[in-house]
């Protein structure tokens, strides 16, 4: 976990990512802090999964910067993702969650006690011994979290996590977030449910056509957003913007 | 009675009667081509899979070689290994020619390049799916090896058992490198192909018939084990 | 996973183990003389004399010989003479002993197209069945009876494998093959006497042409030379021969019978 006097975690400076010819991303620059939920929205293809891919080091920038702060003593910043559409692995919950810790090399009685950890914490204990390919839509999100959980990430990344979910399974999955940032676990969050960002950001990055337009604390944001087409998204109109 | 008919009654004769002969035949088929798909599996379904993660160049060529070699005639193979394991040969110090060690190398020549190809596609299409997963865990390659294996086999077992069925039905293989040796290299195809030759097409026929019906009794038997074993996933084992 | 490789090694054992401690010799032979039941007879006799085991690889004759040429056997028994003879001027073979001997017949369909039943003469016969442009089946595999095919028809002036294609059919098979392609296409063919007694699909076939001793066929043993493979098993392959050739096994070989009558005709002296 992270010493709560660190306030910078990440920042990106001048950052673009192109491929196959088309620029995703252009000169984006932010600096996140180490604590609570961080939101990315913006409309879609703006970039924002992008974004985050680029945080968890699945996809490397074509050009510019990402700096991660560590703080002294720790060895390296431990992230987990949790995907829109989860690939749930052909086993059982449990075995999901142990597999996703496998890469980590943990004695055995660490390990089951993280992934008894991360059932309960997610309400999957009554599904331990399921077929996770059996399971609602809902509780595959919820075995996602868990086994991000279960990683004891410094940063827990998500993209779209409720897109497809009721609100039922989204309330719970929202729950989780919330109490992984109160345990001190940095959430950045990538959304386009402008409700949940409300429930949920500390603070908001907005993007447009592949440019991060602005960067303000949540009640700011929502109340008046500094740049056009950030009040044109929270308004309900749609900007087209030459890029 | 015609040469149908008289299969028949000579199959169920012999099955019922459990005639000595042919049990010995029938255990040796099975011994025979059972662990050549058990050898061909261990050495094909991981090489499938690496070559469906792989990337390097001429990777495409190898695919197609894979491929090609799926339709190797049996006697080619029987041939080559013959030559192998000559004593003339390069092997042929080892004393295993008409044995049936030589038919389950035979064999598994026969069937690794199907067990490979098949694993390669499946792979493949599953590494497809889960790769951004795996690399989001930090997965490395054996990690990566055995989760897609492991979640392919249901697609990975009908793979061996398309290898088991192209060990059991060749006869052009296991009878050069075996000789059909009454009580020693004797299997079920080489007992048709012999009764064939000495014009007894009846009791050929009904080895056929008898053959056929121990490749669907297998093939039962797989399907029971495999459905056996997704009940106990569910039921929590 | 653990119970699978266990189950993997015990087949393993079993499968290989299955070839024991036994003492046996390889016999590479043809077709026919496997065919017909000779070796299935004498085998367990000699086992019972001697402890030694038989091992029959029956191939065509031409197969036999490169088996035995390569030491892939022990003792080599076929009826192709001059082959035999410089299979040992070769070094490949220690000496060549004469054994027994049976004979060629005609077979062809109930019909008989080109009239040849009864004829004694082959060259008759033959040049009838040319003439008649009638369906003939050859072995086409270089083996003892198909070089002997081949001289008969050289004796009776006739270039059949000029026709090759359209009347003469060269089926490249071994004797049991070839006698189902020939009654399947009604085709004569040249067989020898003890494949036919023994051959269960006769159709509506019957001996056309027999008694000429043109059509004489003789069987000869020979043991693998072990100066030129050295695993070669000299003891028991030449107590094998030395059995086949004794008045005990001599005995052995006119004892056999097949629908009531001696297929081969000891020689060995």
């Amino acid at each position: 976990m992270l010493a709560p006097e660190t306030t910078a975690l990440a920042s990106f400076q001048n950052v673009s990512y192109a491929s196959a010819g088309d620029r995703l991303l252009s000169d984006v620059e932010f600096t996140i802090s180490g604590r609570g939920i961080t939101t990315i929205m913006g409309p879609n293809g703006a970039g924002k999964s992008t974004l985050l891919r680029l945080l968890a080091g699945l996809l490397s920038p074509t050009s510019g910067a990402i700096t991660w702060h560590r703080p002294a003593g720790a060895s390296r910043i431990e992230s987990a993702f949790v995907f829109q559409r989860p690939v749930i692995l052909r086993r059982t919950v449990s075995a999901n969650i142990r597999h996703a810790i496998s890469p980590l090399r943990l004695p055995d009685t660490q390990a089951s006690n993280r992934v008894h950890a991360a059932l309960l914490v997610c309400s999957l204990e009554h599904l331990r011994d399921a077929p996770a390919r059996r399971l609602s839509g809902g509780e595959q999100q919820r075995l996602a979290m868990a086994r991000a959980l279960a990683r004891q990430p410094d940063v827990l990344l998500l993209d779209e996590p409720t897109a497809s979910l009721d609100p039922a399974a989204t309330n719970a999955i929202e729950k989780i977030a919330l109490a992984c940032a109160d345990k001190g676990t940095k959430v950045i969050l990538v959304t386009h449910d402008a409700g949940q960002a409300r429930r949920l950001s500390n603070d908001v990055i907005f993007l447009n056509a592949g440019r991060a337009v602005e960067h303000s604390p949540a009640t700011s944001f929502f109340n008046e957003p500094d740049s056009q087409s950030a009040r044109d998204y929270l308004a309900g109109r749609i900007t087209i913007t030459d890029t | 009675m015609s040469e149908a008919t008289q299969a028949l009654y000579l199959a169920v004769k012999l099955v019922t009667s459990m005639d000595a002969g042919l049990v010995e035949i029938v255990l040796l088929s099975l011994k025979v081509s059972l662990l050549a798909v058990a050898v061909a599996c261990a050495i094909g379904l991981p090489l499938g899979a690496l070559l469906a993660i792989s990337r390097f160049r001429g990777r495409r060529l190898l695919i197609s070689v894979n491929n090609a070699l799926m339709g190797l005639p049996p006697v080619v193979v029987g041939l080559a290994v013959y030559l192998m394991l000559s004593r003339s040969g390069p092997f042929g110090v080892f004393g295993l020619l008409y044995t049936p060690t030589a038919m389950i190398i035979a064999q598994t020549l026969l069937v690794l390049p199907i067990v490979a190809a098949l694993s390669r596609q499946t792979i493949e299409d599953l590494n497809a799916e889960y790769d951004e997963y795996l690399r989001s865990l930090d997965m490395g390659l054996i990690g990566r090896l055995k989760t897609l294996l492991w979640d392919g086999r249901a697609s990975l077992a009908t793979a061996a058992i398309a290898g088991l069925g192209r060990a059991i039905a060749e006869v052009g293989a296991v009878i050069i490198v075996g000789g059909n040796i009454d009580h020693v290299t004797r299997v079920m195809t080489t007992a048709i192909a012999l009764e064939t030759s000495k014009g007894d097409l009846a009791l050929a026929l009904a080895l056929g018939l008898v053959l056929v019906t121990i490749a669907l009794a297998l093939n039962a038997a797989v399907e029971i084990l495999r459905a056996g074993a997704e009940r106990k996933l569910h039921a929590g084992a | 996973m653990k119970i699978l490789i266990s189950l993997l090694c015990a087949l393993t054992l079993a499968a290989t183990g299955a070839v024991a401690q036994d003492r046996f010799i390889i016999l590479q032979s043809t077709t026919s003389t496997a065919n017909s039941g000779l070796l299935d007879h004498l085998a367990p006799k000699f086992r019972d004399k001697t402890g030694i085991e038989i091992r029959v690889v029956a191939v065509g004759t031409g197969q036999a010989l490169k088996n035995a040429r390569n030491g892939d056997g022990d003792v080599l028994l076929v009826h192709a003479k001059q082959r035999e003879e410089k299979f040992v001027a070769d070094g490949f073979g220690t000496k060549r002993y004469d054994v027994m001997y049976n004979d060629f017949i005609i077979v062809g369909p109930d019909n008989d197209p080109a009239d040849i039943a009864g004829h004694y003469e082959i060259n008759v016969a033959l040049k009838k069945i040319a003439a008649a442009k009638a369906p003939f089946a050859s072995r086409g595999d270089e083996s003892g009876t198909h070089i002997k095919e081949l001289s008969l028809w050289k004796q009776a002036g006739v270039d059949a494998a000029a026709d090759s294609g359209s009347w003469y059919r060269e089926t490249g098979s071994g004797m049991g093959a070839t006698l189902n392609i020939a009654t399947g296409m009604n085709a004569y063919t040249l067989t020898d006497r003890a494949t036919w007694v023994a051959f269960a699909n006769k159709s509506s076939f019957r001996i056309m042409v027999q008694g000429d001793k043109r059509l004489f066929n003789q069987y000869g043993i020979i043991l693998v030379n072990q100066e030129k493979h050295p695993h070669v098993k000299a003891a028991e392959g030449q107590a094998f021969i030395d059995w086949l050739i004794s008045p005990e096994g001599q005995m052995a070989i006119s004892a056999y019978r097949r629908d009531d009558q001696q297929m081969f005709f000891p020689n060995a002296n």
